[in-house]
């Protein structure tokens, strides 16, 4: 079963990154799933930040995330979102619950994009990226 | 209404704003063919003219300003010299938030009459070559990060994205959301200067292309030129003016993100929130309600509104609507003028909420005119459900 998002010709924006992102980057060469924690309050930050969005704490560090995930909302894009091209047919867009507490959007592949619902369980699929990188898309387990 | 306990307001609990100003003056422009003759600041300056006539103002008397951005442009422009300026600029929700803080400025007495403004005009601006759009801002910054290269279409991916949860949550369908889209086509078809005035059905709205699952094509707001005005005062000062004043009851704002994959709960906006503290700074409860002015950038914004205001209790908004009861006749009149669904969407709608709400509680509503209504709620949505803002407006009678 294929699924053109999967397919890492597909055409999207590439995601710029930071000094304050670069170890999540960085990671991705290796295809590891990072996230941010806060030391203080024991809690997983996403999107990355300079401080706790809980506490404000600035004493944060980065752990290796278990790479499973749940479909929290999803929707298809029958046309062609930002830097995206039409011949590459409908996609899924969702936003996907982490155990570890976070949420965090993504696309969700392998298999036909209008199966993909809220509740499903997914592990994370590396899309290369141009440079190195992976992009963290989802698929379904 | 007479006022019953002190819930709400500021310190001591009084309800520091009810009643302490009014919406005195009102313009908006809309046109059948989505298009208007005018754009940019000539625009703007048609609205304002418009409004101030309408109250029964001139532009000296203006010495207070609201504009969702640079607002020292519009004032220069037009002359004013400002005693209030303010420039909260959140998205389509703006306009709701520039009637609560002149009013609160007016309470205040920071400045006796305030004038904002809005005008857009995508449509025409497209057919001029003109770049327009909603999306981040270019360099790094989360949205560039973290939700672009997934090539979610905004803004009307995250508006699905919701509308996704809602219905795992609550069953609700696809055939109750365009039942709002159908409803407030009815309302469409008695405004003549609406965009779209042929009724539709349900079928025809699941037939229309699918978007961003589960948003079809007329789940979505029009993209139309359009702009409007409105003149506030004191409500002492709007008792000798043109028209009866539309006095402010209450007014709350709430916001809980600015990107949809930071939003707390996607079946769950914070108007639930806003709309309580309104409701109980004019102390007034959802069933006083004649007519609900609510933002529909798509159905289900229209939908979540329903339930966050408490008008049905959260999850049951799709067989709220299911009886049609949204439209003319309706036990629940919402959007009479044709709503962003139908009438004009211009990129930041709340401006028209205002407009309309206003003229029905001074019956001047033509063919649409509900009999009598007393208390309006005009309730903004501003950037992908981010920030709400409830108004309760009312008669003079309500004071």
């Amino acid at each position: 079963l294929s699924n053109p998002t999967s397919d890492p010709t597909i055409k999207l924006v590439e995601p710029p990154s930071s000094p304050l992102t670069e170890p999540f980057w960085d990671a991705t060469r290796d295809r590891r799933l990072l996230l941010q924690w806060c030391r203080a309050c024991e809690q997983a930050i996403f999107y990355p930040r300079e401080s706790c969005p809980q506490c404000l704490s600035d004493d944060l560090e980065w752990r290796e995330a278990a790479g499973t995930g749940t479909v929290y909302a999803v929707s298809v894009q029958h046309r062609a979102g930002p830097g995206r091209d039409e011949a590459d047919g409908p996609y899924a867009v969702a936003l996907v619950d982490l155990p570890e507490g976070v949420r965090l959007m993504t696309n969700v592949v392998g298999g036909a994009p209008d199966e993909v619902a809220v509740g499903q369980p997914v592990r994370v699929h590396w899309h290369p990226l141009a440079d190195g990188r992976h992009l963290p898309f989802f698929e379904r387990t | 209404m007479p006022p019953t306990s002190g819930t709400s307001g500021g310190p001591g609990g009084e309800r520091t704003l009810r009643g302490r100003a009014a919406i005195v003056g009102v313009a908006d422009a809309a046109s059948p063919t989505g298009e208007l003759e005018l754009s940019g600041r000539a625009l703007e300056a048609a609205m304002v003219r418009e409004a101030l006539d309408d109250a029964g103002l001139t532009l000296a008397d203006v010495d207070g300003v609201c504009y969702a951005g640079m607002a020292t442009g519009i004032a220069e422009y037009l002359g004013i010299h400002p005693r209030f300026i303010d420039g909260t600029m959140v998205g389509g929700s703006s306009y709701e938030l520039h009637v609560e803080h002149a009013a609160a400025a007016i309470a205040a007495g920071l400045c006796d009459v305030v004038v904002s403004v809005y005008a857009a005009t995508p449509r025409s601006d497209r057919k001029r070559g003109k770049p327009g759009g909603f999306g981040p801002q270019p360099g790094p910054n989360p949205m560039m990060e973290w939700e672009l290269p997934y090539g979610l279409r905004l803004p009307m991916g995250a508006y699905a994205l919701a509308a996704s949860r809602h219905m795992a949550m609550y069953g609700t369908t696809s055939e109750q959301l365009a039942q709002i889209a159908v409803s407030t086509r009815q309302w469409a078809t008695l405004n003549p200067r609406a965009r779209y005035q042929d009724p539709i059905t349900i079928d025809d709205v699941l037939a229309s292309p699918m978007q961003s699952s589960p948003l079809h094509l007329l789940d979505c707001c029009l993209v139309t030129d359009g702009a409007g005005a409105f003149v506030m005062t004191s409500a002492d000062r709007a008792r000798d003016l043109a028209k009866p004043p539309v006095v402010v009851l209450g007014a709350a704002t709430c916001g809980d993100h600015q990107m949809i994959s930071q939003m707390p709960d996607l079946a769950t906006t914070a108007g639930a929130v806003s709309g309580p503290a309104a409701f109980a700074m004019a102390g007034v409860t959802p069933g006083d309600v004649d007519l609900l002015m609510g933002y529909d950038s798509f159905t289900i914004t229209a939908l979540l509104h329903l339930e966050d205001l408490g008008f049905c209790a959260k999850g049951e908004g799709g067989a709220f609507v299911e009886d049609g009861r949204l439209g003319p006749g309706g036990a629940f009149p919402m959007n009479t003028n044709g709503g962003g669904l139908s009438y004009t969407h211009p990129g930041m709608y709340g401006m028209f909420l205002i407009a309309e709400a206003v003229r029905q509680l001074r019956g001047e509503a033509g063919a649409r005119q509900l009999d009598g209504p007393e208390i309006a709620v005009a309730h903004g949505s501003g950037g992908v459900l981010s920030t709400m803002g409830t108004l309760v407006l009312g008669t003079e009678a309500t004071l």
